[in-house]
């Protein structure tokens, strides 16, 4: 950030950012990594490389010179998800984000993510139209965008990995049967007698049914 | 310090001596079932070791709608606060945003609002979110565990409502916890239709585990990204309708025009510039309170969790239900350090694993509501003293994280708590091969602004305040004095629906707002100064401050 700080021992950056006199406004979300809010990179001294993390899981070390990102421009595909062809999700990916075909296989996206999620991987599978294993393989993205701050290609990997996983949750994954049942049941008012004698109980009714419950068994 | 962590496990020599205790018992334990307490031993537990029961932790509200009602001092603090803007700073002439709808708040219940506001046929130009940090940023972001809803064939909304109210302590309003149940699967389905990647079989049958207090297998979840899975589809599913966004700009008053609320006025985060946004019907979907730390607990909250929403609704006029009791999630990181406070999911004791004390024993059933789980832990530190010390002098008890592997086969951990995994090897500590050390941490804001089943915000007779909406976790009334896990994911979603659905009702059908004004905040100004209060704070207080005490001790306003 241009300035030198000591900080006590095993602060994380972004405490240690705070603990510099710093308020944040940007660069914060959940304080505990799963908002891709405080992507941060920076560079150890005497060593080339940058490198990415989140500044609330990672230790703030040494040396470290760190600078945080505070909003990604990257551009969104604009879609719906209703009507789509089943055996025609390949060319989808591919049809919204065509610039994944940019892709050089550097794997600097997969080195920046602080996920250590195979990033490049996924652009190849979401390149070779594989809806499935573009999912699968980006699941634990929390979208902080560093993989499309360094890519030399100029791809939005993150925003891809979303279209891959509302493809495949909608169009791939089994529909559940049990679930369309219930929400029948349910708009039929199987249960809505039953409700309403709960919800008129009084309190030492409900204690005696409640205690009374049975328990499915198993973790 | 003198113990530091000189091998690859993470932990101090001092904590990898306890983590022998519990390593000697693991096998026995693995084949036994602690048993679960009787609904006096619940109460008896509570009572003398959870924090709701500490008296000298609140006090009763001196004026306003809930005036009486006993709050803890933080909440209290704001309650109290002189309000953030005074109406002469302001020209309320100027209207910058003229909408429909205004959604207060980014996060789950905001974005599912606004997404059935505009299914119900407001056009998307015509709703405006404003969120004073992203959209998305918010506690919906964060959950991990799951969602309930009786999906299932075994289950029925009969049976989760017993759960809900009796984890509740029979003190829910009985329409809202209806609501929500009722409602349960219809969100599921919602969510499947948008893509939602939910863990099931081969053959589409949902993969549903308990939670603590559940008497059915009911927790659906996208292994422990569950909440981040159902946001970043709904956000997405949002920018592609195309619902517009404010975001770095915070709600710092409602606005009336005299009769009824007429959006509010907002506050740029930034530049410190306001906007005046005028709507015919205003949701206030702002979340909870953990950025308050309770009592000094440290939080499982996002960063912008402060309650903002209770004070704009609270000077408006509206009840607070529920608000002296507080949830502490049980297991909130102990060690290490740097990400003391963070959640650890319910979900690593529904897999399997077991809370352990310092002699590698069991001491409470892992799943009991989390009131009763927290306060069994508080109790196992403080009052039976066999806890496990830190270096920093916290305490806490193990939780078996290893044994889910040895129950369910090697790379369990790894595979359906990826995120934890990750947390925890991030600083160190392989949760897989050792145990984790917890203790509890303030999750959830268990009571809020009473609500109607429709969403409408109530006054102190509990009638309607025209045009204002409540919906997640700043709402009232639903979990009672205690929520069980899962019904947070569930609740933002049946009621954030339930008031897109509702506003968008009224939209079609209300006539313009008229002149705007502040004058609630003259009456309610009026009101600190009778009571005889002299607040030396303003709120709502937007974001909290962790600024180093050197750095502030030193910092001087000169421009």
């Amino acid at each position: 950030m241009g300035k030198k700080y000591e900080v006590p021992e095993g602060l994380t950056i972004m405490k240690a950012i705070e603990y510099s006199g710093y308020r944040h406004v940007r660069g914060v979300g959940c304080r505990a990594g799963f908002c891709g809010a405080c992507s941060t990179i920076y560079r150890m001294e005497g060593d080339h490389r940058l490198r990415g993390a989140l500044a609330c899981q990672t230790t703030v070390i040494d040396g470290m010179h760190i600078v945080q990102i505070p909003f990604v421009p990257a551009n969104k595909a604009i879609y719906s998800i209703e009507g789509l062809n089943k055996d025609e999700l390949g060319a989808i990916l591919l049809a919204n984000y065509p610039e994944i075909a940019r892709c050089l296989s550097c794997n600097t996206c997969t080195k920046a993510c602080p996920q250590k999620i195979e990033v490049m991987d996924y652009i190849q599978a979401a390149l070779r139209g594989d809806v499935a294993s573009a999912a699968t393989i980006s699941f634990d993205c929390i979208q902080c965008g560093l993989c499309a701050v360094r890519c030399p290609a100029e791809i939005s990997h993150y925003h891809v990995a979303q279209l891959a996983r509302r493809l495949y949750g909608k169009y791939i994954l089994p529909k559940s049967a049990h679930l369309e049942k219930r929400a029948k049941e349910i708009e039929d008012g199987k249960f809505s007698k039953d409700l309403e004698r709960l919800t008129s109980a009084n309190k030492e009714e409900l204690k005696k049914l409640y205690v009374a419950r049975d328990m499915e068994k198993g973790d | 310090m003198a113990d530091t962590n000189n091998n690859s496990r993470g932990y101090p020599e001092s904590l990898l001596k306890s983590i022998e205790a519990v390593e000697a018992t693991r096998e026995k334990r693995a084949k036994e079932a602690f048993r679960k307490l009787s609904m006096e031993e619940r109460d008896e537990v509570l009572k003398k070791c959870h924090p709701d029961y500490k008296p000298e932790a609140k006090r009763a509200l001196k004026i306003g709608p809930s005036k009486g009602d006993q709050v803890p001092h933080e909440v209290a603090d704001l309650l109290e606060a002189s309000p953030a803007v005074e109406p002469g700073q302001v020209n309320l002439n100027q209207v910058d945003f003229d909408v429909d709808i205004l959604i207060i708040g980014g996060g789950g219940a905001g974005t599912v609002a606004a997404l059935w506001a505009q299914k119900s046929g407001v056009p998307a130009s015509r709703i405006l979110i404003a969120t004073k940090l992203r959209h998305g940023d918010s506690n919906s972001m964060m959950a991990q565990g799951g969602i309930q809803a009786a999906t299932k064939e075994n289950d029925s909304p009969y049976i989760h409502y017993l759960d809900v109210i009796g984890g509740g302590h029979f003190s829910n309003r009985p329409e809202l916890a209806r609501a929500m149940v009722e409602d349960g699967p219809k969100v599921i389905k919602w969510h499947e239709e948008l893509g939602v990647m939910y863990d099931k079989d081969d053959k589409g049958n949902m993969t549903t585990v308990h939670g603590g207090g559940t008497s059915r297998k009911r927790m659906h979840s996208a292994k422990d990204y569950t909440g981040t899975e159902i946001l970043r589809v709904l956000r997405d599913e949002s920018r592609n309708k195309g619902i517009p966004v404010l975001e770095f700009a915070s709600a710092v008053s409602l606005l009336t025009d005299g009769q009824k609320v007429t959006g509010a006025l907002l506050w740029n985060m930034e530049t410190n510039q306001y906007y005046v946004a005028r709507a015919k019907a205003t949701i206030i979907a702002t979340g909870g309170f953990g950025r308050l730390h309770i009592q000094n607990f440290p939080t499982t909250n996002h960063y912008g969790a402060t309650a903002d929403g209770l004070v704009l609704a609270y000077q408006v006029g509206a009840k607070l239900v529920d608000m002296d009791s507080a949830q502490y999630h049980p297991t909130g990181v102990a060690y290490p350090e740097p990400i003391v406070g963070l959640l650890v999911t319910e979900k690593v004791r529904s897999i399997g694993a077991q809370p352990v004390n310092c002699e590698g024993n069991q001491f409470v059933h892992p799943l009991e509501p989390r009131d009763v789980e927290a306060a069994a832990f508080i109790k196992e530190c403080y009052v039976v003293g066999k806890g496990i010390e830190t270096p920093t002098g916290m305490k806490g008890v193990w939780l078996d994280s290893p044994l889910i592997d040895v129950l369910h086969g090697e790379g369990t951990v790894r595979k359906s708590l990826s995120a934890m995994h990750r947390m925890f090897a991030n600083f160190g500590i392989d949760m897989a091969r050792d145990p984790i050390l917890v203790f509890p941490t303030l999750h959830y804001e268990n009571g809020g602004v009473l609500i109607d089943p429709s969403c409408h915000a109530l006054d102190a007779n509990e009638k309607p305040i025209p045009g204002l909406f409540v919906a997640g976790e700043a709402g009232g009334g639903v979990h009672g004095k205690n929520r069980l896990m899962g019904n947070s994911l569930l609740g933002y979603n049946v009621f954030g629906m339930r008031a897109g659905i509702e506003a968008a009702k009224q939209v079609s059908t209300k006539t313009q707002p008229g002149k705007l004004t502040l004058d609630h905040l003259t009456r309610f100004s009026k009101l600190l100064a009778d009571a005889g209060l002299k607040p030396t704070r303003k709120a709502p207080m937007l974001l909290p401050d962790y600024r180093g005490r050197e750095a502030l001790s030193r910092s001087i306003d000169i421009l």
